[in-house]
Formats: C-alpha cells, structure tokens, sequence
C-alpha cells in the first residue's frame, strides 16, 4: 500500500512538470485560437540560450531577464511576420505555421548554441525526502511549488487585470474585440510573451532535471494529451490533468507494463486521453461550444 | 469545428485541360526516366515521391477532403508494411501484389478503429486519436517478436520483387512497379472523390451539421474516409518496405514520417489530387537542392549539424512562407501558370 501511495504521488508531482508544459498552449490558444505546437522548441530555445548564457558568466537573473527579453522579441517577429498575415485563415492553416516555426526555433536554437548536452543547476536538490512516512522526490516537490506560484501568478493577471480581461474579450469573440477598441496585435504578442516566459520556466525545470538538450523540444508530446484532457482553455484543468496524467501513467508502467510489456509510457498517456474525451469531448474543463447552421 | 481552405476540385468546372496534362504526366512518367536511365534517379526520386505522393493522397481525402486532421499517418504505413509482409511470409498463395492489397485492406480496419472517436470528438481534441495511433503502432511492432518473424533486430528484409513470375528487382523493375500501383490507385480514388462519396466528404468538411440536415450520416462518411485514407497510406507503407527501401523496421514509420506526409499536403494543396505529386516531388527534392546548395556555396567541408540545422530552419520559413503566400499550395500556383499560358490560346473563358 505504502509502494501504490508513493507511486500514486511521485507521479502525480511529475505531472506537475507536463502542466507546465501545457499552461504554455493553453495562454496562446485562448487567445487567439492558435494550436501552438512550436511550445516545445521555445522551451529547447529558451533553455539552450538561458544556460548557454549561465556558461559564459552571466549572472542568473539578467540571463533569465535576457532569455526573456529575446522571447518577447521574437513574439513581436512571429506576430508581424506569420500570424498578422495569416489573419482569418483556418486554425489548421495556423497549427501548421506553428509546425513551421518549430522547425525554425529548433534550428535557430541549435545553429546559435550547438547541439551538445548541457548540465543546469538551479540549486533545486533531487533527493528522497519523506513526508507522512512516503518517500518522495524534492525536486518534484520543489516544481510543484513552482508551478502553483505560476498559476497564481497567470490566474491574477488574467483573471484581475485589464490586461487579463483584453485577453479573456479577444478569445471569446474577436471582432466584438476590436470594436471597442481593444488592439488585436497588441493582446496576441502579450499571450504569445507570456507563453514565452512559462516555455522559459517550463524550459529551466526540465532543464536541471534531464540536461538541456534537444530531447527537451519532445516533451510537447507529453503534454498534449495532458491538454487534450484538461481542456485547450483552462490552465486549472491542464493541472489536474497533469496530475492525472502523471499518475497514471507511473501506475500504468507499473501494475499494466507488467502485463503486456514495457516502454508504455510512449502512449498510454493518449490513450488515456481518448478515454476522457469519449466521455468529456472538450476535455475535463474546455469550453463547450455551440454550433449551428 | 476546423475548417479548411476551399475545396480546389470541386470550384472548378472540368476542362479538357487537367485531363490533357495529366495523361500526358502519366505517358512521360511511363516513358521518359527509361530513356535517361539512371539507376540514382529511380531508386533515390522517383520511387519515394510515387510513394510519398501515395500517402499523400491518403492523409489528403482525410484531411484535405472530409476534413479530419492525423498526425498518425506513418501508423497505417507501418501496419500495412507489416501486414503485407507477414501475409506475404505465412499464407501461402498469396502473391507479393495480393498481399500489399490485403496489406492496404488490415490497414483500413485499423484506419476505421482509430477513427471511431472521430464521431464524438471534433477539430483539435481528435489529434489524441491519430496520435495514439502513432505511439501504440510501432511500439505493438517492436514489442510483439511474431510481426517480425522473431527477428531480435526489429528489422525485417522484404522478399525479392516478382511479378507473375518475372523478376523486377531491378532499380527500373522497382520503379514500374511502384508506378502502375500508385496511378492504379490514383485513378480510383480520383473517381471515388467526384462520386457522391466525395461530395460528401467535402459536406462534412465544411459544415458537419448541415451535411446532416441534407442526409448525409456524418458518422458513416468519416470512418469511410478513415478506411479509404488508410488503405491508401497502407498500400504506401507496403511500398516504402517493398519497393524503395527492401527493409523495414518499426523506427522508420516515427512521427517525423507522419509530418512528411503532412507537409506533401500542405505544400502541394489541401484537396487537390496534383497537389500530392507536386508535395512530394517537392519534399524530396528540397533536401537534395539543400545539400547541393550548402556545398556549392561553402565547400565540402561543410559541418553537417551545422547543415542539418540550417535546413530545418529554411524548410521551417518555406513552410510559413507557402501558408501565407499561397494557402492553396503548388497545384494552385501550377493553375495560375497554365491558366495565363492558356489564355494566350483563347481557352480561358471555360476556365472561369
């Protein structure tokens, strides 16, 4: 029972590092509707610069303020340069830009710092810690804090500010938006920013736990299905479905691989999610939306 | 719901024009690599973009056509090279063609199983679907030793080319072969596509509910797309093990083949039959011109990371530079092409 709790809850806290994944496509596709599938290269990107940064001496935060800086910029490029002409095309249209500009990120990131592993340190142990008798990891702790510190954070600036409530307008009805005078670029490049800053965080977690390097730009195929579940709108729902997700598939590998052999991990997480949506269509917390003729 | 650009076939009225070219696309295609005759063209062009063209217009009657997004097509690739192969190894009987067919056939099923969420589950909440399919297929195939005759390698080396008794291993034999299944292929579904069928697909593209009220089964229509669409991409998958490669394995038929297939659509025209070819005359070719261009312009010493990079990085521009210059890819820029060469002749009153 004590071996099912720990498994239960280490992969839980590791689900946590999927959601961070995710929270990242959930603040672009609110608001504006893109599937952003280019999530996993900005998080290869901005570690590869952060951590290269680190190497050459600078010191953490103005890496962390540079990395960020050039995120923003390349929000700024991506909204004028693919986006804005791609205005009112279809969202698959969209999703396929998104695959091309990860293949540009991915590019960019590797020209610029080379494709060697490299170590990060953020100074976060990774060490069996107990607690209530169960032995779990610190590390996993440690991103589950931060994580919910990110939440909080996204949820008061979208849910208390102006700035929050221009977002919220753009995702439910563009047009009615820009009627009253809410500039439509400006919102994209803020939530394609903010998506850089979490892809930032996301990027410096997975980082110091598995090296930078260009497997990190995979790991958007671990959170997919975590957004499939939680819902492309709710960064509350991509939480609890990261926790689900990772607890599952920890059980999964586990008590199932047993059974029918190993390495399930590589899609029982979809499977999982399909599960879901046949109850749940939209995922646990995705808008429903209504369609007429 | 997604919707998808315009559907290019069904604007259009037919002209004598499409049908002149393309006859005479197929003549060429018959005749004139036999007369150059070089070994590299047939094994290392020709063969892989008939079969990538093949997927193509698999992915494209589900995507382009019925308006069903995968990201699994390299799945059904793999299930019908491992059909094919273990049909063509246990049952006696039947030849390597039988079993390619029968190999397209296993794949449909497996096409109308994967897409059975689609009756639920609409736009972006269906990639769970195609992609689980694209995890669970080739973990299935390396996991369970009886797909690959308990080959420990995972790697299986297709039996020698035959037809009716003669042999056609050679680089030519190869190419003929993989020639008259695709344009065999290519015709049926083309006729498939102008049938009912095909309007339907196209009303469930572009408005689900609409193509209900007029008495179309949305259901029946989508997972009639998944089974033709994955017949297609099997026959495909055959081809890519028989014809091109001589050995497959698991590891070849990954999601980057997937978006291979993905990028022949986007590039060559969602809903459109030409566009196919023209995607993956083009998919193929950029990589060759690439490499050609990167040792022309800096000398063989060229680091290939750095190479590899650099092309991933054009290959990405091209790709947002065809979605915002021309969403209706190469077939639409080949139409425009013809259309003012046509106009020249007086032709251009049927086109409008």
């Amino acid at each position: 029972m004590q071996f099912f709790l720990e498994v239960l809850i280490g992969g839980a806290l590791a689900g946590i590092m999927y959601a961070l994944v995710a929270i990242g496509f959930v603040l672009i596709y609110r608001a504006s509707g893109v599937f952003n599938f280019a999530q996993g290269s900005m998080i290869l990107f901005a570690a590869l610069t952060f951590v290269n940064l680190v190497e050459r001496g600078v010191p953490f935060w103005l890496a962390f303020a540079a990395t960020l800086l050039i995120l923003i910029a390349s929000a700024f490029l991506i909204e004028r340069l693919v986006l804005r002409p791609l205005t009112n095309r279809s969202v698959i249209t969209l999703f396929m830009a998104t695959l091309g500009l990860s293949y540009i990120f991915e590019g960019l990131a590797q020209i610029a710092w080379g494709t060697q592993v490299h170590a990060l340190d953020l100074g976060i142990s990774d060490e069996p810690v107990a607690i209530a008798g169960l032995s779990l990891s610190s590390f996993d702790i440690a991103a589950t804090a931060i994580a919910g510190g990110l939440v909080i954070v996204l949820a008061l600036l979208t849910g208390r500010t102006s700035l929050g409530l221009s977002l919220r307008a753009v995702a439910a009805d563009p047009l009615a938006a820009l009627s009253i005078g809410i500039r439509l670029d400006r919102v994209t490049v803020i939530a394609w920013s903010l998506a850089g800053f979490v892809a930032l965080v996301a990027g410096l977690m997975w980082g110091a736990r598995s090296g930078v390097q260009f497997s990190l730009s995979l790991i958007v195929l671990k959170a997919l299905p975590v957004l499939i579940i939680g819902g492309f709108t709710s960064i509350g729902g991509v939480i609890v479905a990261g926790i689900l997700v990772g607890a599952g598939e920890k059980l999964a590998e586990i008590y199932l691989g047993a059974i029918i052999g190993n390495g399930i991990e590589n899609w029982f997480a979809y499977a999982f999610a399909l599960v879901f949506l046949m109850a749940r269509p939209t995922g646990l917390f995705g808008q429903r939306s209504w369609a007429r003729i | 719901m997604a919707t998808l650009p315009q559907p290019l076939v069904s604007t259009h009225p037919r002209t004598a024009l499409p049908a002149l070219i393309a006859s005479v696309a197929i003549v060429a295609a018959a005749f004139l690599p036999f007369a150059i005759g070089s070994d590299y063209l047939f094994s290392a062009i020709l063969v892989p973009v008939l079969i990538l063209s093949l997927a193509g217009l698999g992915l494209n009657i589900l995507t382009g056509y019925a308006g069903q997004l995968s990201l699994g097509s390299a799945a059904f690739m793999a299930i019908g090279a491992f059909a094919t192969y273990n049909i063509n190894l246990r049952l006696p009987g039947f030849s390597l063609l039988l079993s390619i067919i029968a190999g397209g056939v296993i794949a449909a099923a497996f096409g109308v199983l994967f897409g059975l969420p689609s009756l639920r589950v609409k736009g972006f909440y269906l990639i769970a679907s195609t992609l689980a399919a694209q995890f669970f297929v080739p973990w299935a195939l390396s996991q369970y030793g009886w797909f690959t005759n308990g080959d420990a390698s995972g790697v299986i080396s297709a039996p020698p080319l035959t037809l009716a008794g003669y042999s056609l291993d050679s680089p030519a034999g190869r190419y003929a072969y993989t020639l008259a299944i695709v344009a065999v292929l290519t015709l049926l579904a083309r006729n498939l596509i102008h049938s009912p069928t095909g309007r339907a697909w196209m009303a469930v593209r572009d408005m689900d509910l609409a193509a209900a009220a007029i008495g179309i089964s949305p259901g029946r229509t989508k997972l009639l797309a998944f089974a033709v669409s994955s017949f297609l991409l099997g026959v495909a998958g055959a081809l890519w093990a028989f014809t091109y490669l001589g050995t497959v394995e698991p590891a070849g038929f990954d999601l980057d083949r997937s978006f291979q297939v993905l990028f022949v659509i986007i590039i060559g025209g969602l809903g459109s039959i030409r566009g196919n070819f023209l995607g993956a005359a083009f998919i193929t070719l950029l990589p060759i011109a690439l490499s050609l261009a990167g040792a022309a312009i800096v000398g063989p010493v060229l680091d290939p990371a750095l190479l590899e990079n650099a092309q991933k990085v054009i290959f990405g521009a091209l790709i947002i530079f065809f979605l915002v210059a021309e969403p209706d890819g190469l077939t639409r820029l080949l139409d425009r092409a013809l259309r003012t060469r046509s106009s020249w002749i007086g032709r251009s009153k049927s086109r409008q």
